[in-house]
């Protein structure tokens, strides 16, 4: 049975990402040329990485709506008016707030969203290293105290060695 | 205090409950505007009535006044329209910005519906649009004597939005010119 699933799984993802990837590449490189080729990875670069205002979830890349359109047309035309991805990105970021980039600047509303996981991984390590710390200090205090008194020592000692009882 | 270490993470989800609280009555489409505050892109663009008049930010002529994005196509812009209609007739300046639209059909519009606008801007390429950040009509724009844009609102502008975020601002702009 597993071995009839499996190869059709493995066409399935196949054809999936050749649906998905041919289908972005029409999207983008049907219609657009550039006088110089070397602008073209630049320009699927700044697509991937620009925000959608209409459409929120989806970058310049993904969406077909009118004013993705035209700001692909207009990421197009600053592209070939020689501006470079940082001046590009600041001219879309004085039209449409910071809100088209899709990986926000370090200012004061998103230094904790840059920080957060650097935060979170010294605060867990640090969490980490004190339990087990603490654990290890547990275990050496642990063999230091008698767990037993002489008094109790001795009980068991007696009833260890007594000749067995009510076996019978 | 080792017990008191124990509420850290009720704490901390309780925090992160009021601020994801907080943030579900936002609308994600209200998206910041980075234009509040500067002055109104420059442009040289035809009136949508005259094409062989060039209109510019000179024709704002130092009046407080609304500029209203607006387009056949857009379907919300006939719910606001007799709002518009009825602000112009209160004397408040209103121009029009006809956002990638044609020529006829956009003047029909007007003459069937009324024509708010002192004049209207025709971009039928949006090259106004972009400078503007407009992402969707209707869009109406608050721009003071000096130029500058004092308040954006993406969508419709009826009686109560007017109400709510336009009157006041504009009452003390218009003043404020007035007392110059």
């Amino acid at each position: 049975m597993q071995s009839s699933v499996r190869p059709s799984l493995g066409l399935l993802k196949q054809v999936g990402l050749f649906l998905l990837l041919s289908s972005t590449a029409m999207a983008v490189e049907d219609v657009v040329s550039f006088s110089d080729e070397s602008l073209r990875p630049r320009y699927q670069q700044l697509l991937q990485e620009l925000r959608c205002p209409k459409c929120q979830n989806q970058n310049l890349a993904d969406s077909n709506s009118a004013i993705s359109q035209d700001l692909r047309a207009e990421v197009q035309r600053l592209l070939e008016q020689d501006l470079s991805d940082t001046e590009i990105k600041d001219y879309l970021k004085n039209r449409y707030s910071e809100f088209i980039l899709y990986r926000p600047e370090v200012n004061r509303a998103t230094w904790f969203l840059w920080a957060a996981p650097v935060v979170l991984v010294v605060l867990g390590g640090l969490i980490v290293l004190r339990l087990s710390r603490a654990k290890k200090l547990g275990d050496s205090q642990e063999a230091d105290i008698p767990v037993r008194s002489a008094d109790q020592q001795q009980r068991l000692d007696k009833l260890l060695n007594s000749p067995k009882q009510g076996t019978d | 205090m080792n017990r008191l270490t124990l509420f850290i993470p009720f704490a901390l989800c309780l925090a992160l409950g009021t601020f994801l609280f907080f943030s579900l009555g936002k609308d994600p489409l209200d998206l910041p505007s980075a234009l509040v505050g500067e002055p109104f892109p420059d442009f040289a663009l035809e009136e949508l009535h005259q094409p062989e008049r060039q209109v510019s930010i000179d024709d704002f002529d130092s009046q407080v006044l609304l500029v209203n994005v607006w387009a056949t196509w857009c379907f919300a812009c006939r719910i606001e329209h007799p709002w518009l209609n009825s602000l112009a007739k209160d004397g408040v300046v209103i121009v029009g910005l006809n956002y990638k639209d044609h020529r006829k059909l956009a003047q029909d519009w007007l003459q069937e519906r009324g024509d708010p606008y002192q004049f209207s801007i025709f971009d039928p390429r949006g090259v106004l649009g972009i400078d503007l950040g407009v992402y969707g009509a209707p869009e109406t724009y608050l721009v003071d004597a000096e130029g500058i844009v004092r308040h954006r609102r993406v969508g419709v502008v009826d009686e109560r939005v007017w109400n709510e975020e336009f009157r006041d601002l504009y009452q003390q702009l218009v003043d404020e010119a007035n007392a110059e």
